[in-house]
């Protein structure tokens, strides 16, 4: 290892987290648009109705200004494991790389293939045809999105390779155990059905918007009723399936569950509270102004009256052994790489499986070399590097925290908006219509916070104890990540300008102005679902 | 050979198919992109090049992405390489080719001309500069790159980026990839498109196919001039897969035409590009445009294989520690994830080319801009 850079991690780290954040303002929508979308166009084809046509041609254009950012943004996430993240690239590679390209031959192929016909195919496919095209883009986006968490639970529970000392990375044993990482499942869930309750807010809201206008009155009220019906299956399953990854962080990822909760000391249950508002503390280790509702964590994580989940005071004792044995790994296999014996192998494989806490403690090292650490130093080292495997407590406690009470809240909102929905009471709740218009951006940004959640809560490691986050980057100049960051922060703010701008204009326009084709234009201002018949 | 060489070596192999279907799906789309403010001399003119390959685009830039995927997949080392050393050239990459689906679903949603001026640029940067970046790539993988690796696999750069943007050979290859793909957008233009703009098309993509023959004729030879890289020692194709140990590689001039001159049969691959190069106009003049488009797709397919053969087994050759070159045999994935993906490759693939021909086909026939600007759902 050569000496690090910390500035230049930094940086890389916070160009990741822009760009993967600002992809994933696109992605949900897509997830769950494309879904509503094949359950528009399937109920005109068996009905035969034309306003589940003019639905599905509405949100079709919104769904299209999205995709497009969603696309874009993508392509960032597809190289930017390369530009900026060598070391974890050809560390992690089978690893990681096998579910991408995989998604790019089952799903991101067809989703993008298909997206053109869907478009562009009214006119030259027959109904049943263009149907089936529409469920196959619902079908590839997601199937996307589960190769693409199948990969990142690799990174949270690395299953179904060994490490490699003669090649330096993880080589792949089994794709069986990468598929059906139990992370994997519940996570792919978890996301999807999240990027459904966005497309559902995003629906239901601007069929509010309609409703409160009084414009557009029968298409908003079907399309008002069709999310809100979604939205609260959506968050139900959400909030479930958040539950079970709860209980896998729990199982797996000791530290993230202790952050998550904001348990600096070992719990006692079965009193021990839930922290529901704290300002923890990563300098000092502690909470503030702590407020708990007493018996709730244990069964909320470990499903379970009396089992105690460790504290992350005594998860930092418990690391000291590792980081040693760990320290003996790396320093044997050095030695062994640069033409040591095989006693030096045989050391090495007598401590691998604390390889990660050696790498870990490259940070306290002179020149990041664990191997010229002295002997009267190796303590010290120790006993610095036992903080270091905790992540920031403060973000992980509250982006959960966060993301929860706005799941939480969608659950009283879909609810309600079913029910007035049901009743017909829609028009008469001018409050919830508000309600609903507004909380267009809410579901995003509960997902945002997932992913906090989960990204920042899996630090310092890249791949769960088994390569650091610092280790991970390219060795790129500090001029380097400066101009790329300038470039994305210009590009990424005109994006996201040019995409509200668009979405504002087609959501005011309605419905009437992009339903119909050449010789059928209608006027501007009228309402042409005033005629129908109202049910 | 052993099972684990096969399989590095097919990886190799669909790579490098990979790359020609970037070059020839993303490269028509980009030369579309490329010729739009000079096929489209009014805003009509311009949308119907864009819904030309409208319906079409996402898909084919889907070769691309997987392009990257496999290279992450497949050869692991090679990725985290090549995308770091680049670093500033791949950024540039990366900002031109976001700009680009942007900019399709942007353009004509807004009727300001100002707007839609602004996005007929965009659409000439982000078609002619990803497909500079693509060509100058190979031009300076050509030439060596200089990096080396500590013990844990990390890479450590030797030269400054500079070094790769003003480099003559690459500047030479970039155009070419340029020309090849603003010949191929012509040819596509020209089979759905009617006059005006196919007219225009066919000028341009005449004067595209010329110039791709002359640069690549000229890069030819070139290359005889070059250092290339040869492996002397070591490097058994069915070693570990190590960058660092195990290989002896020295640097010859004229290195690259190794293979050439041991199987003369070689040249057939070369020859085969420029006779598509030099056909492809005359087939324009006769109004050929299908047959035209085949020949574009030929000439990037014996471009790109007859850089593969004059590089094999190389990828990316190093020049200031030549024994830490990455080759297929030391910067490929385990034999267990290529057996997996080899397996899935052989399933999708296959139905990759079938449904994307069938999208083809029922878009086919001539695009009119009385019918773009008429439908609502239209670019």
């Amino acid at each position: 290892m050569e000496p690090i850079i910390p500035g230049v991690v930094d940086l890389s780290r916070l160009q990741f987290a822009i760009t993967a954040l600002y992809h994933f303002m696109f992605v949900p929508l897509t997830l769950g648009l494309t879904f509503m979308l094949a359950a528009m166009e399937t109920v005109y084809v068996v009905t035969g109705r034309q306003i589940y046509k003019d639905m599905t041609l509405f949100w079709g254009k919104l769904f299209g200004i999205n995709f497009a950012l969603g696309v874009a943004t993508g392509i960032t996430m597809e190289f930017e494991f390369g530009t900026n993240w060598s070391m974890y690239s050809r560390f992690f590679g089978d690893m990681f790389g096998t579910p991408l390209a995989i998604e790019g031959l089952m799903a991101f192929f067809m989703e993008s293939t298909f997206v053109g016909l869907m478009f562009f195919g009214w006119d030259r496919l027959n109904r049943h045809t263009h149907l089936a095209i529409t469920w196959l883009v619902a079908l590839g986006s997601n199937l996307s999105a589960l190769w693409i968490l199948v990969a990142n639970a690799s990174m949270n529970l690395p299953q179904g390779a060994h490490f490699d000392p003669a090649t330096m990375r993880m080589q792949f044993d089994s794709i069986v155990a990468v598929i059906f990482n139990p992370d994997a499942q519940a996570k792919f869930v978890h996301t999807s059905v999240a990027g459904y309750v966005s497309a559902a807010m995003l629906v239901m809201g601007i069929s509010s918007f309609y409703l409160l206008r009084g414009q557009h009155r029968q298409f908003a009220a079907r399309s008002f009723r069709m999310a809100a019906l979604f939205g609260i299956i959506s968050t139900v399953a959400v909030i479930t399936l958040g539950d079970v990854l709860g209980r896998m962080v729990y199982e797996h990822q000791p530290t993230k569950i202790a952050a998550i909760e904001g348990l600096w000391h070992t719990t006692k249950p079965p009193f021990e509270p839930w922290v529901a508002f704290a300002l923890p503390d990563d300098a000092k280790q502690e909470n503030h102004f702590e407020i708990g509702v007493p018996f709730v964590v244990t069964p909320l994580v470990t499903h379970s009256f009396f089992t105690p989940i460790t504290g992350m005071h005594e998860l930092e004792e418990q690391a000291a052994p590792h980081i040693r044995s760990g320290i003996e790994a790396v320093t044997a296999l050095k030695a062994w790489r640069d033409g040591g014996s095989a006693d030096d192998l045989a050391r090495f494989n007598a401590h691998k499986a604390d390889m990660g806490y050696g790498f870990l403690a490259a940070r306290h090292a002179p020149h990041n070399d664990v191997s010229s650490i002295p002997a009267s130093k190796i303590e010290q080292v120790i006993v610095e590097t036992e903080p270091d495997i905790l992540p920031n407590v403060f973000v992980t406690f509250w982006s959960f925290r966060i993301m929860v009470f706005l799941s939480l809240l969608f659950f009283g909102l879909f609810a309600f908006a079913s029910w007035a929905s049901l009743k017909n009471r829609l028009e008469r709740n001018r409050l919830l219509l508000k309600l609903c218009l507004w909380s267009i951006p809410l579901p995003i940004l509960a997902t945002e916070f997932g992913w906090i959640t989960a990204e920042a809560g899996r630090q310092p490691w890249t791949v769960f104890n088994l390569l650091p986050t610092f280790l991970s980057a390219s060795t790129h100049s500090f001029s380097y990540m400066v101009f790329s960051l300038a470039g994305f922060a210009i590009l990424y703010s005109a994006f996201i300008a040019a995409e509200l701008f668009l979405m504002f204009k087609y959501a005011r326009l309605g419905p009437e102005d992009h339903t119909t084709h050449a010789g059928l234009a209608k006027p501007h201002n009228g309402d042409q679902f005033a005629s129908v018949p109202a049910e | 050979m052993d099972s684990y060489a096969l399989l590095k070596f097919f990886w190799a192999g669909i790579l490098c198919v990979l790359l020609i279907g970037v070059g020839i799906m993303v490269g028509m789309d980009m030369g579309v992109g490329t010729l739009l403010r000079f096929v489209g001399r009014n805003d009509g003119e311009r949308r119907t090049a864009l819904n030309i390959i409208g319906p079409h685009w996402d898909g084919n830039q889907v070769w691309f992405i997987l392009g990257g995927g496999a290279i992450f997949a497949a050869f692991p080392t090679l990725y985290a390489t090549s995308f770091s050393v680049f670093y500033v050239v791949m950024i540039a990459l990366l900002f031109s080719m976001i700009l680009r689906p942007v900019a399709f679903e942007y353009r004509s949603k807004v009727d300001n001309r100002v707007w839609k001026a602004s996005w007929d640029w965009v659409f000439l940067i982000s078609g002619f500069l990803p497909m500079f970046i693509y060509g100058a790539a190979f031009g300076n993988v050509l030439e060596g790159v200089g990096y080396h690796f500590d013990w844990t696999g990390q890479y450590h750069q030797d030269q400054s980026f500079l070094l790769y943007l003003i480099n003559p050979f690459a500047i030479l290859c970039g155009i070419l990839a340029v020309a090849l793909s603003v010949y191929q957008g012509g040819t596509m233009l020209m089979l759905r498109a009617e006059e005006p703009i196919y007219g225009r098309a066919r000028r341009y993509a005449t004067l595209a196919g010329w110039i791709s023959a002359a640069l690549f004729a000229l890069g030819g030879f070139w290359i005889r001039h070059t250092v290339g890289y040869v492996l002397n020692a070591g490097g058994d194709p069915g070693m570990v897969a190590d960058p660092l140990h195990g290989q002896h590689v020295i640097r010859v001039s004229g290195g690259w035409l190794t293979h050439y001159a041991n199987y003369p049969v070689l040249w057939i691959v070369p020859l085969a590009g420029i006779v598509c190069m030099i056909t492809g106009p005359v087939f324009l003049r006769a109004d050929r445009p299908t047959l035209a488009w085949w020949t574009g797709a030929g000439a990037w397919t014996a471009t790109i294989s007859a850089v593969g053969i004059a590089m094999f087994p190389f990828f990316m050759p190093c020049s200031t520690r030549p024994d830490e070159s990455l080759t297929i045999w030391n910067s490929s994935a385990s034999a267990y994830g290529l057996t997996c993906m080899l397996v899935v490759a052989a399933v999708f693939v296959p139905l990759i080319l079938t449904y994307t021909s069938w999208c083809f086909y029922i878009m086919r026939g001539k695009v009119r801009t009385a019918d773009v600007t008429h439908d609502s759902h239209s670019y």
